[in-house]
């Protein structure tokens, strides 16, 4: 980390394990990202200091077991945000078919063996899994923009991201203190 | 001891089965008169030579009874529901095991301690192993392993003290036995079974987690029991007070030894067999016998080195899962599927089976009732005080909470089995001298959990309303974002210099793409061994196949129609079907103005590999079934973009195209031909070709074709039944046949729908051959596929046919466009293999 107590996009390519992450710019991104920081609807912010960097940590807090339904729910929706802004790049609230690809092919790219053109199409059929989901029945006429995020928030209804999304860290009175 | 839940047919079985018992009986008394008799009368034509055939006469015969017992059992479903096969089982032994002692005066036979450790249980623990979910178990390893080691010497400790300590207080009555004795015994009584947990739990669905750990547990604890009752056993062969604190060191290392060193075992036998089959691709034919034999060797020889035989075979599974399925082919892959079943379900009907005969042999009976009950209550006792003391520690480094619930399933769900009953069997009872007495009450502890818990745990657990298991569709959503979420937590997890589970996996996946893959996966394998592809690939055929039954179950006379749009109407689509979006999703890629066109057309042109052109011929099998029902078909399947625009030329094509396929069959109806034998000439001729054409990728296209097999018995409501075809002359039609596959040069004949669309036609007389259904000859009706197009001689009107849909201008249906600049340069598949 940077000595003058922020941080900017360069530091982060120093981590070495990170270079072999597929998805490593979109997260890198997503630690400058104002909607994540809460400094803004959208935009990047260039430099965020400690207090910044433990925000974004604080999405991956684990559950808290004395927590009620109600605040579950608050921590499980604050954390599909997080995965929302990720997508969406352009924060335009919508995530549209270009984006999603994207998303996809820097996924797969990881695989040296899957094309681009399998993860567009794979990004295609996705995207027709979402809209069935979301919307349904759709008339021959209606166009499907994007996933918004409460489509976003159906897609992932069966799942409980709250136990998945997390990490395990030493010492958590810090992140407590952010929010 | 009747029967218990034995309908009718089950009476008939019971008799059948006093009738088999006699044969067995027979042994030795036929023998002697028939050699006296051949000595006297020369040359005997026929002779009954029971001892020739016996053994593995009774072998097969215990085999079939159980089957047969079996196919009894489920004829009552409200019986199967209520109480578990294994119950079932253990009672019908029972009742074998009397009538065979009741005509016998002795007991034949038992459950000896070599077959079952030799061929009855490695099928079964192969299976858990081969089918393990790899990342639930490895996910869930930390908790599995503490309750395997700690909560097996729990137990052992506890229960073996504890009736140490009752008997010392004289509740017991007389018994000649030492505290080592007890400690024996509580060692291998206090294991959970394997086969046990997998016969209960399976007929419950608890959920995933849950699940793994008990049967996790019941795995791993192998290494525990095997150390602890070797050790035991030979201090008690060494006396009680020869034992030294060295000896004890022994047993602790011992225990490491006989753990990893199997473990080692099974995985070098996992490399090797993954290693063997990625050389295979010759030899199809017998690569599930590798799979088969290569584990069976990692059982023997950790057995040979004392080592704990069932983790080696176990780790074997586990650790050669993803390569072996990744190199063989989907055919070879089915057999080792079905065959590793079939083997577990047999061996597991065998060993409940003959517990309960073992268990009628007045000889082993010894009883002593306060050891039998407490027994009981202390193994019951201990196991969930062990649970309970475990899951509290556990539950503070563990993401997901193990709630009270999924304790009180765990510790009731800890059943006792058939390894308990071999290793109490194996005691010699020199050293041991009240063996009788614990094989009576090891019967009865397992008897009791078996019959008495397995009954009772499905209604626990629905009165408890334990999580269920969720059985879902793989979606292809869930998998990207599960993938998402594996890599942006593992960047977090890099990011704040945490070593956790997704750093540690992420690890691992690197590791093995780089070299494990390289090493042990086929190059083509490796090229496609991707799990969000598969997931892909297995949504386009799940659709692609819901879609053609659909459309075969929908009405084959939606074939026959007139060109009049009104037709459409006609066609009733009433039952909304579950992966029918509803609607033109399609129309959700349309793009507007400002966004990227979907530029499919340089998409189609650069697909190169196999896979995809799988994706083509589904799409395209798909196509073809797209004539039929309009509208909603054409937009679920499509993953591009469609318009409307051509429905009236479609029309008309399809009308013509009807026309023609009428005239063709009314010609062969004319000469008198058999449809039906003509197809079959021509299915077998395809397989034929389909076997030597090599270049028919192991994928997913053979799948489809099951699929028409299926979709058969539907359409045999329809039309008659093919069976009934008279035998006609079928020489001058299979010429015809010939001709016409000839046409579009189909020699590959890979188009599924265009293959088994002949069988689909059964009319034996001219009479109905009007109503018959265009697709009935095979040959013109195909949509050849993109490999098979490779041979066919360009011409256009092929490609109108294979394009229903033409686009505007800008999106462009794939397969037209893309067919006909791609036709020369598309290699034959062959150059894709490795």
């Amino acid at each position: 980390m940077a000595l003058c107590g922020k941080v900017s996009k360069e530091n982060f390519n120093n981590i070495p394990d990170l270079e072999l992450n597929p998805i490593r710019s979109k997260i890198v991104r997503a630690f400058f990202d104002n909607r994540n920081l809460r400094k803004g609807p959208s935009g990047l912010a260039d430099e965020i200091n400690f207090e910044d960097f433990l925000t974004i940590m604080s999405y991956f807090r684990p559950i808290d077991t004395t927590m009620d339904e109600e605040q579950v729910q608050l921590c499980r929706k604050e954390k599909l945000r997080f995965l929302f802004h990720m997508y969406d790049s352009d924060s335009d609230g919508r995530i549209t078919l270009e984006e999603y690809r994207n998303v996809v092919e820097e996924l797969l790219s990881g695989n040296p063996h899957i094309e681009k053109e399998s993860a567009r199409s794979i990004a295609d059929g996705a995207m027709m899994e979402a809209a069935s989901v979301c919307v349904g029945r759709m008339e021959p006429d209606q166009v499907y923009e994007g996933i918004t995020f409460d489509d976003f928030l159906k897609i992932w209804q069966g799942i409980d991201i709250e136990t998945k999304m997390h990490v395990r860290f030493l010492n958590m009175e810090t992140i407590a203190l952010c929010h | 001891m009747p029967g218990r839940g034995a309908p009718g047919p089950g009476w008939g079985l019971l008799l059948v089965l006093l009738a088999l018992g006699e044969l067995p009986r027979a042994q030795g008394v036929e023998e002697k008169p028939g050699g006296a008799h051949g000595e006297s009368q020369g040359f005997q034509v026929v002779t009954f030579k029971w001892h020739h055939v016996q053994d593995p006469y009774i072998i097969a015969l215990w085999i079939l009874v159980a089957s047969l017992a079996k196919i009894g059992f489920h004829l009552s479903h409200k019986v199967t529901s209520v109480v578990p096969e294994s119950a079932l089982l253990i009672v019908l032994g029972l009742v074998l095991g009397g009538i065979v002692l009741a005509a016998d005066h002795i007991a034949s036979f038992s459950l000896t301690p070599t077959v079952f450790f030799f061929y009855l249980l490695p099928p079964i623990v192969l299976d858990a192993g081969y089918f393990m979910p790899n990342r639930l178990f490895f996910g869930n390893l930390g908790t599995i392993l503490l309750y395997a080691v700690i909560g097996t010497v729990w137990n052992a400790a506890t229960t073996g003290l504890s009736l140490y300590g009752v008997f010392r207080s004289g509740l017991m009555g007389d018994l000649n036995i030492g505290l080592l004795d007890f400690l024996l015994f509580g060692s291998l009584i206090a294991a959970v079974d394997p086969v046990a947990v997998l016969a209960v739990f399976e007929e419950v669905h608890v959920n995933e987690v849950l699940f793994i750990i008990v049967f996790g547990e019941s795995l791993l604890n192998d290494a525990v029991t095997v150390v602890l009752y070797n050790v035991f056993e030979s201090f008690v062969t060494l006396g009680g007070d020869k034992v030294t604190g060295v000896d004890c060191a022994k047993g602790i290392v011992s225990f490491f030894v006989v753990s990893l060193g199997g473990t080692l075992v099974g995985v070098v036998f996992a490399f090797l067999l993954s290693l063997v089959t990625r050389f295979t691709k010759h030899v199809r034919i017998i690569e599930p016998g590798f799979v088969f034999v290569l584990s069976y060797l990692s059982y023997l020889t950790s057995e040979m080195l004392s080592l704990s035989a069932i983790l080696a075979i176990t780790f074997c599974g586990i650790c050669c899962q993803k390569y072996v399925k990744a190199n063989i082919s989907e055919q070879s892959a089915t057999t080792v599927r079905y065959t590793m079943k079939m083997l577990a379900s047999g061996a597991e009907t065998i060993i409940f089976m003959f517990l309960g005969i073992s268990a009628v042999d007045p000889l082993i009976w010894k009883w002593n009732t306060a050891f039998v009950l407490l027994t009981l209550v202390f193994i019951s006792v201990y196991r969930a005080i062990g649970v309970v003391l475990q899951t509290w520690i556990l539950n503070r480094y563990r993401m997901v909470q193990l709630e009270i619930i999924d304790q009180v399933v765990m510790s009731y769900g800890g059943l006792r089995g058939a390894v308990a009953y071999a290793l109490v069997v194996l005691l010699d009872e020199n050293k041991v001298k009240e063996k009788n007495l614990f094989v009576s009450t090891t019967i009865i502890v397992i008897f009791f959990t078996v019959i008495f818990q397995g009954l009772t745990i499905k209604p626990l657990v629905q009165w408890l309303k334990v999580k269920r298991s969720e059985q879902r569709d793989p979606k292809l959503n869930e998998k990207l974002h599960g993938r998402a979420f594996d890599h942006i937590l593992s960047a977090i997890e890099d990011i704040s210099g945490q070593i956790g589970h997704n750093y540690l996996r992420d690890k691992w996946s690197n590791f093995d793409r780089k070299f494990l893959s390289k090493i042990l996966m086929r190059r083509s394998a490796q090229k496609s061994r991707d799990r969000i592809l598969n997931v892909f690939h297995e949504l386009n055929l799940k659709d692609a196949i819901s879609y053609v039954a659909e459309g075969e179950r929908r009405g084959s006379l939606a074939f026959i129609r007139s060109p009049s749009t009104d037709n459409m109407v006609n066609v009733d689509f009433s039952t909304p079907r579950p992966s029918t979006v509803e609607a033109s999703v399609s129309y959700l890629l349309r793009e507007n103005a400002s966004a990227v066109r979907l530029d499919m057309q340089s998409l189609e042109q650069r697909r190169q590999s196999i896979r995809d052109t799988e994706d083509m011929v589904t799409h395209h099998t798909l196509q073809q079934y797209l004539y039929k029902p309009r509208q909603e078909y054409k937009h679920l399947y499509s993953r591009h973009e469609l318009t409307a625009d051509e429905d009236e030329k479609q029309d008309k094509e399809i009308f013509h195209r009807t026309m023609r396929k009428r005239l063709e069959s009314f010609k062969s109806a004319k000469l008198g031909v058999n449809p039906h034998k003509k197809a079959a000439k021509l299915l077998k001729r395809e397989r034929v070709q389909k076997r030597r054409n090599s270049s028919i990728p192991n994928g997913k296209l053979p799948m489809v074709s099951p699929l028409h097999d299926f979709t058969i018995t539907e359409k045999d409501l329809e039309l008659p039944d093919p069976e009934e075809a008279p035998s006609y002359d079928a020489e001058e039609m299979s010429g015809g046949i010939e001709f016409l596959a000839n046409i579009t040069q189909d020699t590959a004949t890979d188009s599924p729908s265009g293959i088994d669309n002949p069988v689909f036609s059964p009319d034996e007389d001219p009479g109905i051959l009007s109503a018959v259904p265009p697709w009935l000859s095979p040959g013109e009706t195909v949509v050849p596929s993109q490999r098979a197009r490779v041979q066919i001689p360009h011409s256009p009107s092929n490609f109108h046919r294979l394009a229903p849909f033409r686009l505007s201008g800008k999106s462009v249906d794939s397969f037209l466009l893309a067919d006909g600049p791609e036709e020369q340069p598309h290699a034959p598949p062959e150059s894709t293999h490795m």
